[in-house]
């Protein structure tokens, strides 16, 4: 009777948890879709809503931004972590502690304190407002995690691979290519899927980065366009579920990468 | 997954001959490493560390972001220390702290310890659920409470069905509530992230420490503290270290919801941040700002760890 009770008891526990975790979600899509607004007498669905956020928050311009921004700082941050984490990871080499603990600093260190000094100086440069003043920033933080992430992959995956690459003569950049990576695909995945949601989710650096708003980002397109309409939450509601599905879609196909990669990323050497 | 790689690995008879053939293997050129890490080192270097030694050397100075700086010293964190709007600003960040770290920690700790007596089915969806708080931009979470605070919203109408009428108020605009209101989203976010950290730990519990605990008769209270608890040290290290850091680095959910209002009453030092640098023009400051709340996350990561490590041996 006993481990029958307690099981109830779980059952109550998650169920109640899962509400409360669901209760404000929920409520937007609902506001988003007009069944909350005191107009709406009919009670019928208003898809409507969603173009209508779209074309008055300017989501086309500011999707476009963060697709763009996102590619560019998945692309370059994984190319060059997947190469540094093999070095740190496969290789002994006169200097790679030292190496491998200034990597680990920048996973620590916030963006508000690189954000002033990068503002005056790529402002100096002509660089913000464009694509790198936004996405470079970005891919420094996104490399510091990814070399350690990869580091500690390649350090924990079986010796005897890089062995047999080694008798077969292949180079070190051939035995990446043809044996490492593809055995390494899932901690390859798991970057990628952290380093999108972090991207996409990013608010500071776009925000300092973009001062006129040429390369203002999704998040950003949210924030100004509640600056707009501070009285209708139907469309800020409908413009918010906009800003999260591409990560909620992401999320729900790839979440044991997400649980995973958030678990066992956070640092502690 | 990392588990089956085992099953690829060369078997001992071909790595024996594979000893005998390494001379004609081909060696790495020295430089091999060094070249690898090139790339990632350069954009790094580029805009990360050397915007960080930077935000050290502009903290020194007293500039608007235009005309030249006047070199003060320590004068712009002497400024922060003697500053009671800035201060303040501290302060809320350790309010945030309770509703970041310390409600989900021990909410998540015991929720953990009660499911994980009992076998339950569905877990796997549950814990996608508790998740995704964590994957939301902050942005949109902000959107989302905002619209549970509102004066016309469902907190409110909540409080009104129960016929507490009088406590319904608009929360975000409270001197009062503002904070608390802000630090209650910051425990929505958490709580999900400590439970599932917690639950991946005590999975890992040796189940004959449980059976030996029962037998020396301790009651489900004595267990969680002679076996439970000083099994997740790791993951309370972890859980400490992130919530900390993400309440010291509240700035989204503060710019969207109350930008730091009403009065000054919800500042927090990376609103300071950015509000120093781009409203007031006192850069400087906004560096020292900065560079503080990097020392203060370094300083917090290295005795949560020393910590853990002392409770671990």
């Amino acid at each position: 009777m006993i481990p029958r009770l307690e099981r109830s008891v779980n059952y109550v526990i998650l169920g109640v948890f899962a509400a409360l975790v669901l209760v404000p979600l929920v409520n937007v899509v609902v506001e988003a879709l007009g069944l909350a607004s005191a107009g709406n007498r009919t009670g019928g669905i208003h898809l409507e809503n969603f173009p209508e956020a779209w074309r008055e928050a300017r989501f086309s311009t500011y999707m476009a931004n963060s697709v763009l921004v996102t590619v560019t700082v998945l692309v370059i941050a994984v190319v060059v972590s997947t190469l540094a984490g093999f070095a740190l990871g496969t290789m002994t080499f006169r200097g790679s502690g030292v190496l491998f603990y200034l990597f680990l600093l920048g996973i620590m260190v916030p963006a508000e304190a690189i954000v002033i000094p990068l503002f005056f100086d790529l402002r100096a440069l002509g660089l913000t407002d464009t694509l790198w003043g936004v996405a470079l920033p970005q891919v420094a933080q996104s490399t510091a995690f990814g070399t350690y992430w990869m580091r500690t992959y390649f350090r924990a995956s079986n010796r005897s691979i890089a062995e047999a690459a080694r008798i077969d003569g292949a180079g070190s950049l051939r035995a990446l290519w043809s044996i490492h990576l593809p055995i390494a695909r899932p901690a390859l995945v798991t970057l990628v899927v952290l380093l999108f949601m972090w991207t996409w989710n990013e608010f500071l650096i776009p925000l300092v980065m973009s001062p006129t708003g040429t390369m203002r980002t999704v998040p950003l397109g949210l924030a100004f366009f509640q600056g707009q309409h501070t009285v209708d939450h139907t469309l800020m509601a409908a413009a918010a579920v906009m800003v999260a599905l591409p990560v909620i879609g992401v999320y729900l196909c790839a979440q044991r990468h997400f649980i995973r990669g958030m678990l066992e990323g956070a640092v502690r050497e | 997954m990392r588990r089956s790689l085992a099953a690829t690995s060369p078997s001992a008879a071909s790595r024996r001959a594979g000893v005998q053939r390494i001379r004609r293997g081909r060696v790495d050129h020295p430089a091999a490493p060094y070249l690898l890490i090139a790339p990632a080192f350069v954009v790094y270097g580029l805009f990360m560390l050397y915007p960080l030694g930077k935000a050290v050397h502009l903290s020194l100075f007293e500039w608007d972001g235009m005309s030249l700086g006047v070199f003060v010293g320590a004068g712009n964190y002497a400024d922060l220390a003697a500053d009671g709007a800035l201060r303040a600003s501290f302060v809320h960040a350790g309010v945030l702290m309770i509703f970041y770290c310390v409600l989900p920690l021990v909410i998540g700790v015991v929720i953990a310890a009660v499911l994980s007596r009992a076998r339950v089915r569905g877990l796997g969806f549950f814990r996608t659920v508790f998740f995704v708080p964590q994957v939301i931009a902050m942005v949109v979470v902000a959107t989302a409470w905002s619209g549970i605070y509102a004066f016309n919203g469902p907190l409110n109408a909540a409080l009104r069905g129960v016929g507490l009428d009088r406590l319904a108020q608009d929360w975000l605009g409270s001197y009062v509530f503002a904070l608390p209101a802000i630090g209650l989203i910051g425990t929505w976010v958490q709580i999900g992230l400590v439970t599932v950290l917690m639950l991946s730990g005590m999975a890992k519990i040796n189940p004959e420490l449980f059976e030996a605990a029962r037998l020396d008769g301790a009651g489900a209270i004595r267990e969680f503290f002679a076996v439970t608890w000083p099994s997740v040290t790791g993951e309370t290290a972890v859980a400490l270290t992130l919530t900390i850091v993400a309440a010291l680095k509240t700035f989204d959910l503060v710019y969207m919801t109350t930008s730091g209002g009403p009065g000054t009453s919800t500042t927090v030092p990376s609103y300071q941040v950015y509000y120093q640098a781009f409203r007031l023009h006192e850069v400087g400051m906004a560096a020292a700002i900065g560079v503080t709340l990097t020392a203060l996350i370094f300083l917090i990561n290295l005795v949560v760890n020393r910590a853990a490590d002392r409770a671990a041996a």
